[in-house]
């Protein structure tokens, strides 16, 4: 699905531009498309302001100390105070937290990528027995709400000795990933050309091979969208590392969202209030900055899925 | 041709089935029999059959939960779609027609870029994010501005009245920018001529709206109703991380996942939690069920 990017073929000539009748020909409805117009532009600005103005100022605040974020809200901070940032980066292990979501992310991303295609390329391609079967059991996962398991998700992971560990959100992450990324993907393969493959496995492909070499490459586009989704997916998770990931004495394994969360309840007990907002900066302009240089991929792989 | 095929299909299924059946399955599986326990953590807990779901049926706390979700379930959608249609009706539509075709007001591409940017940040983030915005005094983003406008700080998380819409605002806050691409693509697909014959036959922007985009869109919006209305039953991480207390203040703003979340990992009932977790399950089923059925509408042909 691509977005406003259809290009118009032009018609018919343009009609002359005529001064006062810019937009629309109509005399009728002039005053009426000027006031929507207006009312509409007014919206508009009011909304992205709404959405600049919160992030804004987290950023300007990052730079207040426990006076200024105190007093009048819209107040500039008075010195550019970098020592905030080091005090979140350092001890409040903002730092650390960040380096633990890019690798669990990361790790796991590639594996839900890597398992999901596989499940999914084969359930789209080859018929056998329980193939229908194993598929729906994939897809029903869509429906559960993730609470419902939490509580014995808890105990398997406790029993399996993954508690408390990278490895065992690793392996939850990827699992609680398959159901949409399997969905996805398989309705992805299908829509590959036969005659590729099947030119291929004469030529003496194996099964394996003509799915790395040519299955992959050519389901990049679905690929890539589907990666994007569960980068942000499992960047923005919040509650199943709460319930993997639990213990104060693990603290240095803890991932940002949680991180940034209990520097919130702790920051009260400290009066480090610049601290709170450098380490909510901090965790708020990399994703800034990614999503502007990817905005394009992430709008369309983030709504990819909602539209078949 | 396709000889191999039964170790090369095993091979490419053993890990992924592996891995969902033991962290999906499984535990989904094992809820249900907990929901039916009063196991405890400690000593191997009890088949009590329904009794737990008869405490939750007595819970003061469950059953405000549940009317916070239906709030939420009506609130939430309304108006997130409300706004995103708006917002994406001007940045396809508003501009009016040049040389035949729709466009959007100036600037579309930016405003689009901006609108989506919240969907990027986490939950959680938003939730200490927004701490800050709705502080109660003069200190708070919104009540430093109320302030200067000589109007008294409220309360927003505070006040048990409106703590409840101080967080739906988030959520709409968040989620509207997804749906204003949602409905951006949606719009896109809607024939140029069809929007041009309405014109040449007179039909208002306000008409172009209401009789044009809506019914042609009504997939989409049933997409974003069933997807905000999901959302609606979660609303956990919000509501852990800005609420007063987790759920309050005196759990005027908890929701059932927060229930489940401190019956389990807080007082230790497991079987209890479970059996929200139960409840929580078939409301969920419930309302996709419901709502696909309901919306469901002779689809236009375009």
């Amino acid at each position: 699905m691509t977005i406003g990017t259809d290009k118009p073929a032009p018609v018919q000539p343009a009609p002359p531009p005529s001064r006062g009748v810019r937009r629309h020909g109509r005399e009728g409805t002039k005053r009426e498309v000027g006031l929507l117009s207006s009312v509409g532009h007014i919206f508009l600005v009011v909304w992205a302001a709404l959405v600049i103005l919160p992030l804004l100022w987290t950023f300007l605040a990052s730079f207040k100390n426990n006076e200024e974020i105190f007093g009048n809200a819209w107040s500039l901070p008075g010195a550019l105070r970098f020592e905030n940032w080091a005090r979140a980066w350092e001890e409040a292990h903002v730092g650390q937290y960040f380096l633990n979501s890019v690798f669990v992310v990361g790790v796991s991303t590639f594996g839900t990528m890597l398992l999901g295609s596989m499940a999914a390329y084969v359930l789209a391609r080859y018929t056998f027995f329980g193939n229908r079967a194993i598929y729906y059991l994939f897809v029903s996962g869509l429906a559960f709400p993730v609470f419902l398991a939490l509580v014995p998700l808890f105990f398997v992971v406790r029993n399996l000795g993954l508690f408390n560990t990278h490895t065992g959100l690793i392996l939850v992450y990827i699992s609680y990933s398959l159901p949409f990324t399997v969905f996805f993907l398989a309705a992805f393969f299908k829509t590959l050309p036969n005659s590729v493959a099947e030119a291929a496995m004469i030529d003496g492909c194996s099964h394996t091979r003509l799915f790395f070499r040519v299955m992959m490459p050519m389901a990049k586009p679905g690929l890539i969208s589907i990666t994007i989704f569960n980068i942000i997916g499992q960047w923005n998770q919040y509650i199943l590392p709460l319930a993997i990931i639990p213990g104060t004495d693990v603290e240095d394994k803890w991932v940002l969202t949680q991180g940034i969360a209990n520097i919130n309840t702790s920051a009260g007990f400290n009066a480090d209030w610049g601290g709170l907002f450098a380490a909510l900066t901090m965790a708020i302009l990399p994703m800034i900055v990614i999503y502007a240089i990817f905005q394009r991929q992430i709008q369309s792989g983030l709504t990819a899925g909602a539209v078949k | 041709m396709r000889h191999g095929k039964y170790p090369f299909v095993i091979g490419f299924l053993l890990a992924p089935v592996t891995l969902y059946v033991v962290f999906v399955i499984a535990p989904y599986a094992q809820a249900f029999y907990m929901a039916a326990t009063n196991w405890r953590g400690l000593s191997p807990g009890q088949f009590v059959g329904f009794e737990n779901f008869e405490r939750l049926f007595q819970d003061d706390v469950f059953w405000k939960a549940l009317q916070h979700h239906g709030v939420l379930l009506l609130a939430l959608p309304l108006l997130t779609i409300a706004i995103a249609l708006f917002l994406a009706f001007m940045l396809n539509v508003g501009g009016g027609a040049k040389q035949g075709v729709m466009v959007g007001v100036r600037g579309s591409k930016f405003y689009r870029v901006v609108f989506f940017l919240p969907q990027v940040l986490a939950v959680a983030i938003l939730g200490v994010l927004f701490q800050a915005v709705y502080r109660a005094d003069e200190s708070g983003l919104i009540n430093g501005l109320l302030g200067s406008l000589g109007v008294e700080p409220l309360g927003f998380l505070i006040n048990p009245n409106i703590a409840l819409w101080s967080i739906i605002g988030v959520l709409v806050w968040q989620a509207v920018g997804f749906y204003v691409v949602l409905f951006s693509a949606g719009m896109a697909s809607i024939p140029k001529d069809i929007y041009e014959a309405a014109m040449l036959d007179g039909a208002s922007r306000v008409g172009l709206f209401f009789r044009v985009t809506i019914p042609l869109l009504w997939d989409t919006l049933q997409v974003a109703w069933v997807y905000l209305g999901i959302m609606a039953f979660d609303a956990f991480a919000i509501v852990w991380t800005l609420s007063v207390d987790q759920g309050g203040p005196d759990g005027s703003t908890t929701v059932l996942g927060a229930e489940i979340y401190r019956n389990a990992f807080v007082f230790s009932k497991y079987g209890y939690a479970s059996a929200m977790g139960v409840a929580l399950f078939f409301l969920t089923l419930t309302f996709a069920a419901l709502s696909l059925r309901v919306s469901r509408r002779e689809s236009v042909e375009m």
